[in-house]
């Protein structure tokens, strides 16, 4: 074990003066070997930068970046590069080449590495070796660009956005290659606006927002962290003469950590369910208001992020 | 270098999405030989253009008629004076020929225009002769289009050339802004690649292509027209390769900031220009006042095609070329170090 990916005060500005934009602004990051870390955020939250400057494509404004226990432009990148793999987020190969033509391409870039044809097949791709790159479906592009990564046989895969814009199919076939290679150890940093797809893959999460890590654990540590165990959503109806109920009206339940007001009416915190659900229907009947709705879901990254931002992740 | 060399993929990678490409094959080969045959057949000088002769009708205009007809170097047609003069102005006619009651023979034509010129000389020669002229010094006229002094034959070098800097320029600069755009050389400086491989990747790719693009064209104008090769294959395939090469550097650097298909296709007709225009494919460079030639001579066409002309028409050795060489060297070679300091891979 050992840190792979380390970070350190990255900050990265566009432009200057009254224009400049921090795209990045003081990110800090470890990652540790056999890691599957994921990099969760909204768009322009400044993930992409932060992962091309990690892989060396861009150069950070301030800041300190290794890979391997290598920093970038030592005269070592080849040696990092020699070891990493990556898909960007959104890089086309020539439409005019078959999927084993581009993998044969990419494999004569590293010393050692696969044969072309295993890395199709770690993606199920093999069928398709001879198959040109415009007859092939958005997912089956999303896993020759897999394929591509792993051609070198890396020990650290950067997967930028890797799903965005698949179908829910295609989505699901990702994952399972993306568990095939934690299952051979392989470190993976990727990033994603899906909560379900950082939940189900990564071990560890950061929470990405204006250029910076605001939470960093385990999903499941996340989740009982910031937005407690469960949510109950529900609306109210109230015939006016009793008053208009508001969030702090149920905030104060037993088990209630906190409540909010949501589009639909109001989303509240439970940790334990059976005890904060029939406080919640007593406090309705004591105030003379008609219960209209109500729905209990254990809770996920997305509140995280409502929470700690008060926003929702895809709001931008 | 074996056939797992990042240099070579890199050039079969380009080859085989090039060979995909119906479209590109046609502007590469089909084009080209269309215009061949196409002025190789409206330039024919196999036989001379006659002359056009329009009489106006009148009391004189039989004998006119008379003394040219039987003669095939006139094409003579009676017409009224309107009309005539109509003709004259719409260029349908070189000269018009107007004979008076008075004996007189009037010309109308445009003496700014040389055909019209020639027409005039040997319309007035022909009548003088007719009407009783004597000439002091008796001469033969010994007509001579031999092969290798015909326009087509001046052409086809200079469409050789035309092509080797289009597929160059073209080939070169497209591809590159296509990868850039869909954001593949960025992929690619992901890997562990060489930048530089990468660019002489390009540019070898055009040392597979010129072959044939040249082939193509010498061998048809040869057979169609019998355009002569006098001088050796190898010192052609030479000159052709460092022209090649030489534009490859030139597209590679017109290439190595542009971000969109419009911004390259504009760079790449505005360096083009000045060379369609100038660097004698169609005329001889030679016709650009002196003031001129400094430029003219110093555009890589210009020698390119110079150099093409001298071996394939005039069949002279290598050697004697090193001038249009060391200009052709020192545009490609400034232009690969630009390119690799300038080009942006993002």
């Amino acid at each position: 074990m050992g840190t792979i990916i380390f970070c350190e005060r990255l900050t990265k500005r566009y432009g200057s003066g009254d224009k400049a934009v921090d795209a990045v602004n003081g990110l800090d990051l470890a990652v540790e070997t056999g890691e599957c870390f994921g990099l969760l955020g909204p768009n322009g939250a400044g993930k992409t930068t932060t992962v091309e400057i990690l892989e060396g494509l861009l150069n950070p404004t301030t800041g300190r970046v290794e890979l391997f226990g290598v920093a970038w432009g030592r005269g070592r990148d080849d040696e990092i590069r020699q070891r990493m793999g990556m898909t960007l987020q959104d890089s086309r190969f020539h439409e005019k080449l078959s999927c084993l033509e581009i993998l044969t391409l990419f494999r004569s870039f590293y010393r050692d590495g696969l044969q072309p044809e295993d890395a199709l097949n770690l993606v199920s791709l093999g069928e398709k070796a001879k198959a040109w790159v415009r007859n092939l479906s958005g997912g089956q592009r999303q896993r020759l660009a897999v394929a591509v990564a792993l051609v070198g046989d890396p020990d650290l895969i950067f997967l930028d956005e890797p799903t965005t814009g698949l179908d829910p199919q295609a989505r699901r076939q990702f994952w399972d290659v993306i568990g095939d290679l934690k299952s051979r150890g392989r470190t993976i940093l990727l990033t994603t606006h899906y909560m379900d797809e950082a939940e189900l893959l990564c071990d560890r999460v950061a929470v990405v927002d204006h250029g910076r890590i605001i939470a960093q654990d385990s999903p499941r540590n996340l989740i009982s962290r910031f937005a407690g165990e469960n949510i109950v959503e529900f609306s109210v109806n109230s015939n006016g003469s009793n008053g208009i109920p508001v969030a702090s009206d149920f905030a104060d339940l037993d088990e209630v950590s906190q409540c909010q007001t949501d589009s639909e009416g109001f989303s509240m915190t439970a940790s334990q369910v059976h005890i904060a659900i029939p406080a919640l229907l007593e406090r309705v009947s004591e105030r003379g208001w008609r219960l209209n709705r109500l729905t209990t879901r254990h809770a996920n990254l997305e509140d995280v992020f409502v929470t700690l931002t008060g926003r929702h992740l895809r709001d931008e | 270098m074996n056939s797992h060399h990042p240099i070579v993929q890199l050039i079969l990678a380009n080859i085989r999405g090039y060979l995909r490409e119906p479209e590109a094959i046609f502007w590469t080969y089909g084009f080209p030989l269309l215009m061949v045959v196409g002025l190789g057949i409206a330039f024919d000088t196999s036989k001379p253009n006659p002359v056009l002769v329009d009489v106006v009708q009148g009391p004189g205009s039989g004998r006119i008629i008379e003394a040219l007809s039987g003669n095939d170097f006139f094409r003579i047609h009676p017409e009224s004076e309107a009309d005539a003069m109509q003709r004259l102005r719409r260029n349908r006619t070189q000269i018009v020929a107007k004979l008076d009651s008075r004996g007189v023979c009037e010309y109308y034509f445009d003496p700014s225009n040389p055909d019209a010129r020639t027409a005039r000389a040997a319309l007035d020669d022909a009548l003088q002769k007719a009407w009783g002229r004597q000439d002091p010094l008796s001469v033969n006229d010994r007509r001579q289009t031999v092969p290798g002094a015909r326009y087509v034959d001046f052409l086809v070098p200079g469409l050789i050339g035309m092509n080797l800097m289009g597929g160059g320029m073209w080939g070169v600069g497209f591809m590159l802004v296509d990868m850039r755009i869909k954001k593949l050389l960025k992929r690619m400086l992901g890997t562990p690649m060489k930048r530089p491989q990468l660019l002489l990747a390009t540019i070898g790719t055009r040392a597979v292509f010129f072959i044939p693009e040249m082939f193509v064209l010498l061998l048809t104008a040869h057979w169609i027209f019998g355009v002569p090769v006098q001088g050796s294959i190898v010192d052609i395939v030479i000159i052709a390769l460092i022209g090649s090469l030489s534009f490859a550097g030139l597209g590679l650097l017109a290439a190595s900031r542009a971000q969109r298909i419009e911004s390259i296709t504009g760079i790449l007709n505005l360096t083009m220009f000045p060379m369609w225009l100038c660097s004698g494919i169609f005329f001889s460079a030679d016709r650009f006042p002196a003031a001129m030639q400094p430029f003219v001579q110093a555009l890589p066409l210009t020698q390119l095609i110079n150099a093409l002309r001298a071996v394939i028409l005039e069949g002279v050795a290598l050697p004697s070329q090193t001038l249009p060489i060391l200009v052709l060297t020192a545009w490609g070679g400034v232009s690969f170090l630009l390119a690799l300091k300038l080009f942006r891979w993002n």
